[in-house]
């Protein structure tokens, strides 16, 4: 199953989007890596590293970020990585948390999910 | 110009002049962005102070890497990439060297400031870093090519920078979180033009 990671500026935040996650898709791979390791705002090199393993597979990982720093750190991370299947989503966080998890619960290929997540880019709301 | 002693002599004072000026980087973040950046340096540059000692017989490409690295382990906040990706490359550029030329310290900061425009899509006049930086690097080359010694490169190169950092209050940012502040943010200088303007007048007063 492809592995996500959500990565925001708040620990809280990114616990939230993942537990958040599991209404729908609770079999889901997933890890946050929010905040700073002393518990403060930011993003965490170490962290999004971490997580990115803790869910690694051959069927590769997908990264959620929120802003600024987040992308920023998590386009290092991957840098240093090179090699393994990893890719970065380029869509707002929690709608792309939601339909990531249950695209990946329900099989469908790295690829595939980040089709899925050029679509949640585009989604409008009140449409 | 510079060896790895006096390299890692400024450095340390980089960071002395951080933790002096946290508290007002800080506020300059204040209003426009999340108010953390002189905090998330001066955590940033402690960091790289515990590494100075074993940096001491490198030559400078690995005391630049391990800084840019350790930059962006720590800080936390936009400057950790931005100014972690800049001390990488300009680290790479100077892969090897046991001591830089002039010329060569400001292909490190050519390749510094390609690595920040990379890393933040971000160009000069959408008050960031760059607007210190690029105009800081164009005046020391013009200093630099008329042959003037490293003390006179780099008072022009901080007076260009310092202007610049000033000329950001004139600007609208397109990037980062000022963006979100829009026209709000006018007036107000740039925390990241200023940061770099201090750690350039650290490189001109070590001189």
């Amino acid at each position: 199953m492809v592995g996500l990671v959500i990565v925001s500026h708040s620990e809280n935040l990114a616990k939230s989007v993942v537990e958040f996650t599991s209404m729908m898709a609770k079999d889901a791979v997933i890890a946050p890596a929010g905040g700073l390791e002393d518990g403060s705002f930011g993003t965490s090199f170490e962290r999004i590293q971490s997580a990115i393993e803790s869910v690694y597979s051959e069927d590769g990982v997908i990264v959620l970020m929120d802003l600024g720093s987040a992308v920023m750190t998590t386009e290092m991370v991957l840098e240093m990585m090179e090699g393994p299947k990893i890719a970065m989503a380029d869509c707002p966080l929690v709608e792309g948390a939601v339909i990531a998890s249950i695209s990946a619960v329900g099989g469908k290929s790295f690829e595939e999910i980040l089709q899925d997540l050029d679509k949640v880019r585009e989604m409008r709301k009140l449409q | 110009m510079a060896e790895g002693k006096f390299v890692i002599e400024v450095l340390k004072k980089i960071g002395e002049k951080i933790e002096e000026q946290k508290e007002y980087l800080t506020e300059l973040d204040q209003p426009i962005g999340d108010s953390d950046h002189g905090i998330n340096l001066a955590r940033g540059f402690g960091e790289v102070e515990k590494k100075l000692p074993t940096l001491e017989d490198k030559d400078l490409g690995t005391i630049m890497k391990t800084v840019g690295m350790t930059l962006v382990s720590t800080v936390g906040g936009a400057s950790g990439p931005l100014y972690g990706s800049a001390f990488m490359k300009a680290g790479m550029a100077w892969s090897g060297k046991m001591e830089i030329t002039m010329e060569e310290f400001l292909e490190g900061l050519d390749a510094a400031v390609e690595a920040v425009k990379q890393r933040g899509k971000a160009t000069v006049e959408e008050a960031t870093m760059l607007d210190a930086m690029v105009p800081a690097l164009e005046a020391m080359k013009t200093a630099g090519n008329g042959a003037g010694d490293a003390k006179s490169v780099l008072e022009a190169g901080c007076k260009a920078s310092w202007a610049g950092a000033e000329h950001t209050k004139d600007l609208v940012a397109t990037k980062g979180r000022a963006s979100y502040v829009g026209e709000r943010g006018l007036g107000h200088q740039d925390p990241g033009a200023t940061s770099f303007s201090f750690m350039l007048e650290v490189v001109k007063d070590s001189l």
